[in-house]
């Protein structure tokens, strides 16, 4: 009870002298220190949220490197002729900032679920892989697939340097406003079982 | 008599160490004429080409050939690359050619709804075609009813 209440005034006495005007610093003084101290507060954050987008830190939980990762290493964004590499944050994380924390406010559930273990072993993984794959094939559409549009951009495409199969796909895609995911899934990790998205791409059913 | 005696032993000598040295220089295999303990050049790399037009058959009931590159495509129990194109579904939204009607029926000639489990992987049939010098001669020819020449 003595405890409460001494908690109480403490918090009390803080308001007031929050509360109240500064006697002792100028009002320049504090505003110089709330400049720098806002520079080192707002650099620490995007520092610290920029640690979290690296390849480094998305394969820290086995989770992705024994899984995505692991598939990842076997497809064009990893290794190619050019030497151009497209790691994890490259695709699943925005560029542009609100778009980004709003992704990492997001990344929260992810947090959740490694702690309950959701897909901690590969039979795990596998049996929720249609609906994970689900969810960044539905986000991706939402954007109009924006994060391959960093690199992959069709003001940028010369079609005739292409294939006669992707000249005419790519130039349908554009007319019907098609964007890239309605094509290209299962390019940088395995797809799921597809039996439920087109039974006539995968054997069974008979 | 001696002279010849010496002779015979010349040519016995002579004859023994020809052979000992002419086999690993006449021996030419795929590697070629390389010693065993020597690397071999590698031969060059061949590219699938990216992209063509449908391939001819060069005989009857020959599986189609692949005119694209297929590096990388998938064929396992939850997706197959090539039917996302080459499927009765998706065959003309892709401007594909469609599988053929054989690969529906199962070894008792039973038709099936879907593709055939002993024809579902593609690639045992269907191969996709670089520009290799065979490596023995062929004269095979297609007959005319196929080439049209």
């Amino acid at each position: 009870m003595s405890n409460n209440s001494t908690e109480k005034s403490f918090l009390k006495s803080l308001w007031q002298t929050l509360k109240k005007p500064s006697v002792s610093f100028s009002l320049g003084a504090l505003l110089t220190a709330g400049f720098f101290a806002g520079i080192i507060f707002w650099g620490g954050f995007n520092t610290a949220m920029e640690m979290t987008n690296t390849e480094e830190f998305c394969i820290s939980c086995h989770e992705m490197e024994d899984n995505v990762f692991a598939e990842y290493q076997d497809t064009i964004h990893y290794a190619n002729r050019t030497g151009v590499r497209a790691t994890c944050p490259d695709c699943h994380v925005p560029k542009e900032w609100h778009y980004k924390v709003a992704r990492k406010i997001q990344a929260s559930n992810e947090l959740l679920h490694k702690a309950l273990g959701s897909i901690d072993t590969r039979e795990k993984f596998e049996a929720k892989r249609l609906q994970l794959a689900q969810n960044v094939w539905r986000a991706m559409k939402s954007t109009d697939s924006r994060e391959c549009r960093n690199c992959h951009d069709f003001d940028s495409m010369d079609f005739g340097e292409q294939g006669r199969r992707a000249i005419k796909q790519h130039s349908e895609a554009l007319d019907t406003r098609a964007t890239c995911i309605d094509c290209h899934k299962g390019i940088a990790h395995e797809l799921p079982d597809m039996h439920s998205i087109d039974p006539t791409a995968v054997i069974g059913g008979n | 008599m001696k002279p010849i005696k010496y002779l015979i032993i010349l040519a016995t000598v002579a004859g023994f160490a020809f052979t000992l040295q002419s086999p690993a220089a006449e021996l030419s295999s795929l590697r070629g004429t390389v010693d065993i303990d020597q690397d071999s050049k590698s031969p060059e790399m061949k590219h699938y080409p990216k992209d063509g037009e449908p391939i001819v058959r060069d005989y009857v009931q020959q599986p189609p050939l692949v005119p694209h590159s297929i590096n990388r495509y998938k064929i396992n129990l939850k997706s197959n690359k090539c039917l996302g194109c080459h499927s009765w579904k998706n065959y003309r939204k892709n401007d594909a050619t469609k599988i053929s009607q054989t690969h529906f029926e199962d070894r008792d000639a039973n038709v099936l709804a879907n593709v055939s489990a002993r024809r579902y992987f593609c690639t045992q049939c269907h191969v996709p075609q670089a520009n290799a010098k065979p490596l023995v001669e062929n004269e095979f020819k297609p007959v005319i009813a196929i080439s049209g020449e």
